[in-house]
């Protein structure tokens, strides 16, 4: 006999204001199996909780139904609860009254209708819960980091330091990511190679962490715990153990036309190159499509020169294959490319540049060893104009929607840093609103205009003309409302930034969620900031949404923490709703497996006994591995023989559900 | 007689354009070619007839200044489309009058081999509704 115990929540007003809790409370106690039914303000208060294992051990209750918020927010408060009380945990229903119920309704009466349509529909499933106790799953004590800029080189060094070996995977040939590029950073204006390179180094050296560059993550596979990825690592032609970094064979190289992309392709490299002298791991790559010898066959110049012996031409990719705990994306970002915004004639001018490509004109490494000088000629520029929200903030199929948050600051620091470097340059700053919320933010904006003398323009450029050499600016004044012409010597454009390529096929392999612009999701965009809604998937960095360093690194540090919290555990509960195959019905058909996400189905020959003279038979059935199943329930609606039952949302109890609302 | 609250409501339906998501950004004026004959810009019809200041407008030089190039419609980063509402502004003028400012029998003698295409359109949607 089952004695059910229903227990309806106000929520403050959240609930109670659009439905009659009482009245609901009412109802569900004329309900068959129900022997207890009241209602309270904050069930999930102390004293909520108190009164619904008073009322568990009080009325000898075999099941409970709450009716409340969603049970994506209480429902593993509430399995405690009546764990607490003796039930086990699984004798419990979520009537979800608040998001599908008071929330949506503004009339009392529909809503109290429709909730106690809620509790009754719980109720009728409850009956059917079976009590379910949880698996164990080892964890593999290592986890993997894919990307390896600044976001992923500070999770793995916060995991190492806690003692947990981290694999990083990074498709560059070498780590450092975006910031390797910048030259200065805001608010404090310290060089980035002077903050970067100890990090990276340390990351190198640090025994835990073991880099794998020039390399993807092309599978992955598992679960929480232990998850199972397979590695490409590009064949870079050159043998890492044995480079010594020294670069001779780099000045010897006679294909020397190709664009350097660790300068953006404002000046060339050889074929044979290490991207910029603190790259880490500091070893030469070959790049395939420009190399003389692996196009025609001749040359091999490098191989002659390199008294190291390292020179490989016919290394192969090598795949390798590692387990892991947990995994950390740390995929980052890129600038959008331009094409579509030729009002500022980015494509017709090498004049008109974007904020990473000054970057690069003003840095010591860069094309023009640090002086700001113009692509086109080399001439010094006297007037530059800087354009804001290039690409963002837009409604149109061309731009992002998203303010791109890191602009504001870099333009106002590329403004201040050449007006202090060449105090006889005007420099003009189109803004639609200047955004500088942070510690110092604001302080260094206004900097800019009131000591460097930036000339801050409210108002945004209409178009960009280039003419004899010079580019004119034409845009709007909005405070002095008139239309301002500007002959320049260069344009910088801040372009929107968006997610790394990859991030839409990193999300797909890994089964974690990214927006429509392809951020990826956090599992709760407030309380569980760098968790993705897949179990052992976490974020760190620009890939889950625009962010500077203080802020990438202040997230790759919770994010570690996180991952450090996962490895810590032994065991791993698993959730027991997972599927389950009936082999007497079972007609090993294979149509499960072909459906299940995370191949948790496999099938084995069994042997049942049948009528007649031959007494048995072998028979070809589905077994699902409980700790790889996620209890999506796919297959129990492919199954064509009806074998497939998920546990805990078996086909009966959401028929009785079906059967409860209809009534 | 319509209160000017009531012709901003006709303009707004009429344009198909919402001055709400205007973001203020002054791109439009920034890129109109006919700026300094206007004497209220692309962003200010979008921002006045939001406002309801439409008197104003039917008073304008700029209903009539404005080339219909659309660069403002193009280039906005909103996808407002002001000329929409400039030539809605300048059809409550039109439609009220219920005259013509030009006959289409008369065009064919203002035309010459250099006047570009869109002009010809620009001039039909001023003069010839
Ligand atoms: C012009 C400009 C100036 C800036 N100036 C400043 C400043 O002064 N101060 C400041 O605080 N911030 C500044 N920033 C912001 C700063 O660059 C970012 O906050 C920071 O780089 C974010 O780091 P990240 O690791 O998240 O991303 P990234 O730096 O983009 O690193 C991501 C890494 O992951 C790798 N990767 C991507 N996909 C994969 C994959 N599928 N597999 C393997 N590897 C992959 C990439 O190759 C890259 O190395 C500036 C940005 C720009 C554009
Ligand atoms: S073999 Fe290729 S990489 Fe080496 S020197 Fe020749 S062209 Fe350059
Ligand atoms: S940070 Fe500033 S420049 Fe960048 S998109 Fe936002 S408002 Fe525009
Ligand atoms: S360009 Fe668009 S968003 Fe900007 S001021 Fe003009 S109408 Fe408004
Ligand atoms: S359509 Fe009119 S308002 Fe818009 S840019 Fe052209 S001339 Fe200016």
């Amino acid at each position: 006999m089952h004695r059910i115990g229903v227990f309806v929540c106000w929520c403050g007003t959240n609930i109670a204001a659009t439905v009659d809790v009482k009245a609901v409370a009412e109802a569900a106690r004329k309900e068959p199996g129900v022997v207890f039914a009241t209602d309270y303000q904050y069930m999930c208060s102390e004293a909520g909780q108190a009164l619904i294992r008073q009322a568990i051990k009080d009325n000898a209750l075999t099941g409970v139904v709450i009716c409340s918020c969603s049970p994506r927010m209480h429902e593993a408060t509430f399995r405690k609860t009546v764990q607490a009380a003796g039930l086990n945990p699984y004798m419990l229903e979520i009537a979800n009254i608040r998001e599908q119920c008071s929330w949506i309704h503004k009339d009392i009466k529909e809503g109290t209708e429709k909730a106690i349509i809620l509790a009754r529909t719980a109720i009728a499933k409850v009956m059917l819960n079976k009590p379910l106790t949880a698996g164990e799953s080892a964890v593999t004590k290592r986890a993997l980091v894919i990307g390896g800029g600044i976001a992923g080189i500070q999770s793995a060094l916060d995991i190492a330091e806690a003692g947990y070996e981290v694999d990083i995977v990074e498709k560059q040939p070498t780590i450092g990511g975006k910031m390797t590029q910048i030259d200065k950073t805001f608010p404090t204006l310290d060089c980035a190679a002077c903050i970067l390179t100890p990090k990276m180094v340390d990351a190198a050296q640090n025994e835990k962490i073991k880099i794998f560059s020039y390399s993807q993550v092309e599978e992955v596979k598992g679960f929480v715990g232990s998850f199972k990825a397979k590695i490409r690592k590009k064949a870079r032609f050159v043998d890492e153990n044995l480079c010594t970094g020294c670069g001779d064979c780099t000045s010897k190289c006679p294909s020397k036309k190709n664009k350097n992309e660790f300068n953006l392709g404002l000046d060339n490299r050889p074929a044979i190159y290490i991207p910029f002298a603190q790259a880490v791991p500091k070893v030469a790559v070959i790049d395939a499509e420009a190399c003389i010898k692996k196009k025609t066959g001749k040359c091999g110049l490098c191989e002659k020169v390199c008294s190291a012996g390292a020179i490989k031409y016919d290394q192969q990719d090598e795949i390798i294959e590692r387990e892991y705990g947990a995994i950390v994306v740390a995929t980052g970002f890129n600038p959008i490319k331009l094409d579509k915004y030729d009002e500022y004639a980015y494509s017709q001018s090498p004049d008109v540049v974007t904020s990473l490509e000054l970057e690069r004109l003003m840095n010591a490494a860069g094309p023009t060893q640090g002086t700001l000088l113009r692509p086109s000629d080399g001439t010094h520029p006297h007037t530059i104009v800087f354009i804001q929200c290039v690409g963002s903030r837009c409604d149109d199929a061309r731009g992002k929607s998203y303010c791109s948050k890191i602009c504001c600051m870099y333009t106002a620091k590329h403004a201040m840093l050449i007006r202090e470097k060449y105090p006889d340059t005007d420099v003009h700053v189109f803004y639609i609103d200047v955004r500088t919320p942070g510690k110092n933010f604001d302080e260094f904006y206004r900097r800019a205009v009131e000591q460097y003398g930036v000339d801050y323009i409210k108002g945004m450029v209409g178009k960009v003309i280039p003419h004899d050499g010079k580019l004119l600016v034409q845009g709007s004044d909005l405070i002095s409302n008139e239309q301002v012409k500007i002959d320049a010597d260069m344009v910088v454009l801040a372009a929107a930034i968006e997610p790394d390529p990859t991030a839409r096929s990193v999300a797909t392999m890994l089964t974690a969620s990214i927006d429509t612009n392809d951020f990826f999701t956090e599992a709760h965009p407030k309380l569980r900031p760098v968790e993705s809604p897949t179990a052992g998937v976490f974020l760190s960095g620009v890939c889950q949404g625009p962010k500077d360093i203080p802020e990438t690194v202040a997230q790759a540090s919770a994010c570690a923490a996180k991952v450090i919290g996962l490895l810590a555990k032994d065991k791993l509960l698993s959730n027991p709703c997972v599927a389950r195959a009936d082999e007497s019905l079972c007609s090993g058909c294979s149509v499960c497996q072909n459906v299940c996400p995370y191949g948790a189905i496999t099938y084995e020959d069994r042997e049942f006994r049948i009528p007649g003279p031959k007494r048995s038979e072998i028979r070809r059935v589905a077994q699902v591995n409980e700790a790889v199943c996620q209890g999506c329930g796919a297959c129990t609606v492919a199954c064509p023989s009806g074998a497939m039952d998920l546990k805990g949302f078996s086909t009966k109890q959401i028929m009785a559900e079906v059967d409860a609302i209809c009534r | 007689m319509q209160t000017e609250k009531e012709m901003a409501n006709d303009i707004i339906r009429r344009s198909g354009v919402n001055p709400l998501k205007c973001m203020k950004c002054g791109k439009c004026s920034g890129t109109c070619p006919a700026y300094e004959d206007m004497d209220y810009h692309p962003h200010q019809f979008v921002s006045m007839v939001q406002k309801g200041r439409i008197n104003e407008l039917l008073q304008s030089k700029s209903i009539w200044t404005c080339l219909s190039c659309f660069a403002c419609i193009e280039r906005c980063p909103r996808s407002v489309e002001p000329a929409k509402i400039i030539e809605a502004v300048r059809l409550e003028l039109i439609r009220r009058q219920g005259c013509n400012h030009l006959k289409s029998d008369a065009i064919p003698e203002l035309l010459d081999d250099k006047l570009p295409q869109q002009a010809i359109v620009s001039a039909f949607r001023k003069y010839s509704k």
